[in-house]
């Protein structure tokens, strides 16, 4: 593989995570605002799944091959991965219930508008 | 022993578990009270495991050993310093257990332990944060504990303010937990390990040709990230007084005692085990940026608490203040330093957890934290002025208190310039809180009048009109209220006062630190002088405010300053970018020379 290629994934998942922190800093709704953040954190599932990729490796599922028989991808950041989801999940669930919350209470899920809590 | 480690977050998750499955059969002083056995339980169980800690306790959970040098598995550390934090933070969930006994109205009726579940929860997430080994499961919990604080913190979902600033506190912090684990990524695609003294190995080993690079430096910022998110470093600390502003009064007792400082905790923990060798970032350069944040947050942290009329906003700006004390403290990376930043976090825990009870009450009987609108009000109730003062005086570092001793042992370690820091924060914010027990206590100064600050109103949060957290305002304080921070205060008087404890804390945080030097931690007269300053300028400055409150009223050059914290999750987000940066910026030096 060119060395273009090896780079990449690391780009993507720069790019990602700053265009999510984009989003974030200049969304005017928070329904909005809950997504970036997820986009944020699905430049940490790029990065990780880079990071464990081995040329010609397959997924480290022993059923069908011998270990040792040929590459696999590493299993440790798969296994991160999943859990990253998970914690995603539930912050983003989270988040989602409480701008309910908010847009029930305060009329509006626009941040300028939020603006009570201040100096 | 070590096979106890595991019970330390299991206990408390049990328990949560529990409780969420039996809470809807039982009625609510049971449910509360088992709470109060679980968190007690692992304050126990902590205690017992300190005194054979040395060594540290090492658990590879499973029995997933490292082979061949390698390691998958999760490992547990129980060292003085991680057990320590372990029994304050169950003692502290105690308090605010204790506090909230009976009184504290919860809304989902029917269902009685969902709100000591979820507290049990946050508790088993800092446990967990505090004796993880690996980096993963430093995030896991990180992200454990900041997701039950959010829910903690907009727990009342009927208060427009308090989801508001739940979300808030949401996505700042779980922003900075993803830059967190995109660190840890770089540092496993480095070292191809997780558990922190193996990275730190690895690191080493890696660059024993050409010194740190870029990539250490990579890593080491986005975890700092992370890591100083938490403890509310500037420019990363807009989330915390709109949290702890509405989160209700246990919850704050919670966040402002221990959470926040855990913060501080990792900080010293993934620099001391995992940066600090020759493959990580030099001591100058890590130095550097952690005094000059710590500076900036002390600063700005008691400036703003000055400003404060919202008592609970103003005890958060006071949290802020000494974290960034507490980030000196760890940034000089001196022994004794370290020491003093442990008693210093002691000692604060039990000030700030007493002061935000008070603060509590004051809400829950008169239906407001607004330091106007109370002024004399609360005359009558004697006992909670009186902790109210002492615990102002505390936190300015009145001798013999924890937070005095912590205060000089760590202006001895830093010394020059930076003890002056020490003194103006602990003495401004001592002396902001002194200012608002005098006139909410004792009715002094002349009575604020309806519209007074009408001009600034447009930049502050007044505390007016919050709801109180009781079925109905309280005609009489229920005992346990009372009782509980009482007990605070005087646990943070025995850190300081109680011959040899002083020296334990020392010992244990030695032994954990790579120091391997002891040395004894005590009172001197240069120490006890500095807290006497510190505490006559609080009150001093606290009497000029109360009788003159056009002296020292926000002046102008202030209002800068308290614009940035403009309530605008997109500002917030904005900073903690910029503050990425400026640890970047800060830690620079050392890869490119």
């Amino acid at each position: 593989m060119t060395a273009v290629m090896h780079v990449l994934p690391y780009l993507v998942a720069a790019y990602v995570f700053l265009v999510g922190a984009y989003g974030l800093a200049t969304s005017r709704n928070l329904i909005h605002a809950v997504g970036c953040l997820a986009v944020c954190q699905s430049a940490t599932y790029v990065l990780l799944l880079a990071v464990g990729y081995r040329d010609g490796g397959t997924a480290p599922v022993f059923s069908d091959i011998r270990p040792g028989s040929r590459p696999v991808v590493d299993p440790v950041v798969q296994a991160l991965t999943l859990t990253d989801i998970v914690v995603g999940a539930t912050v983003t669930a989270l988040l989602l219930a409480l701008t309910v919350q908010i847009a029930k209470r305060h009329g509006t899920v626009d941040p300028d508008e939020l603006r009570e809590l201040r100096g | 022993m070590h096979r106890l480690l595991p019970l330390l977050p299991a206990v408390p998750l049990l328990g949560a578990g529990l409780l969420v499955a039996g809470g809807r059969h039982v009625p609510r002083p049971v449910a509360e009270a088992f709470a109060c056995v679980a968190a007690a339980t692992t304050a126990a169980l902590a205690i017992v495991l300190l005194p054979h800690s040395s060594p540290p306790l090492v658990e590879w959970v499973g029995g997933w050993f490292p082979k061949g040098g390698e390691s998958v598995g999760i490992v547990l550390l129980g060292d003085g310093v991680s057990l320590g934090l372990v029994a304050l933070v169950s003692l502290i969930t105690l308090a605010a257990l204790a506090y909230s006994w009976h009184y504290f109205d919860e809304p989902p009726r029917g269902h009685a332990g969902t709100f000591p579940a979820l507290i049990l929860l946050f508790q088993g997430g800092m446990c967990g944060f505090a004796i993880a080994g690996d980096l993963f499961n430093l995030f896991v919990f990180f992200e454990l504990m900041s997701v039950v604080a959010y829910a903690l913190t907009g727990y009342r979902i009927d208060e427009a303010r308090a989801v508001q600033g739940g979300v808030t506190f949401g996505v700042v912090n779980s922003l900075g937990a993803y830059f967190m684990l995109m660190g840890i990524a770089l540092l496993y695609a480095r070292t191809g390990e997780l558990a922190m003294a193996k990275i730190g190995h690895g690191l080493d080993a890696a660059a024993a040709h050409h010194g740190p690079d870029a990539l250490a430096l990579a890593g080491f910022v986005m975890v700092l990230t992370g890591l100083l998110v938490k403890a509310a470093a500037v420019p990363f600390q807009f989330w915390l007084p709109d949290a702890h502003a509405v989160a209700p009064t246990p919850v704050c007792m919670l966040l402002s005692g221990v959470m926040v400082e855990l913060g501080a905790y990792g900080v010293w923990r993934v620099y001391g085990t995992v940066f600090s060798g020759p493959g990580g970032v030099p001591a100058a350069d890590a130095s550097r940026a952690l005094v000059v944040l710590g500076v900036l947050t002390g600063a700005v942290g008691s400036v703003m608490c000055w400003y404060q009329r919202h008592i609970k906003r103003l005890l958060a700006f006071s949290t802020i203040a000494h974290t960034g004390l507490f980030l000196v403290g760890i940034g000089v990376l001196k022994a004794e330093a370290d020491d003093g930043t442990a008693l210093y976090i002691l000692g604060h825990a039990g000030v700030k957890a007493a002061l935000f009870a008070c603060a509590g009450i004051l809400l829950d009987r008169y239906g407001s934290v607004d330091e106007l609108y109370l002024h004399g009000r609360a005359r009558r109730l004697r006992g909670v002025g009186v902790m109210f003062a002492v615990g102002a005086l505390a936190l300015a570092g009145l001798p013999p208190f924890g937070t005095g001793l912590g205060k000089a042992v760590s202006e001895e370690a830093v010394g020059g310039p930076l003890t002056v820091l020490y003194v103006a924060a602990s003495a401004l914010t001592g002396a902001a809180v002194l200012r608002v027990a005098a006139r909410v206590f004792l009715g002094l100064g002349p009575r604020p009048e309806e519209g007074d600050g009408e001009e600034s109103d447009e930049d502050e949060t007044s505390g007016a009109d919050e709801e109180p957290e009781t079925q109905k305002r309280l005609n009489h304080v229920p005992l346990p209220m009372v009782a509980v921070p009482a007990v605070l205060l005087a646990a943070a008087l025995v850190v300081g006062a109680v011959p040899g404890f002083a020296d334990m804390v020392g010992h244990a945080v030695e032994a954990a630190g790579t120091w391997g030097v002891f040395s004894s931690v005590h009172w001197t007269a240069t120490g006890v002088l500095l807290d006497l300053l510190s505490t006559l300028l609080a009150v001093g400055l606290a009497m000029v405010a109360v009788t003159r409150p056009g002296l020292l009223g926000a002046p102008g050059w202030a209002l800068p300053l308290r614009r940035l914290q403009s309530g605008h999750v997109g500002d917030y987000v904005a900073w903690l970018l910029v503050g990425t940066a400026l640890l970047g910026a800060l830690a620079l030096p050392g890869v490119l020379g």
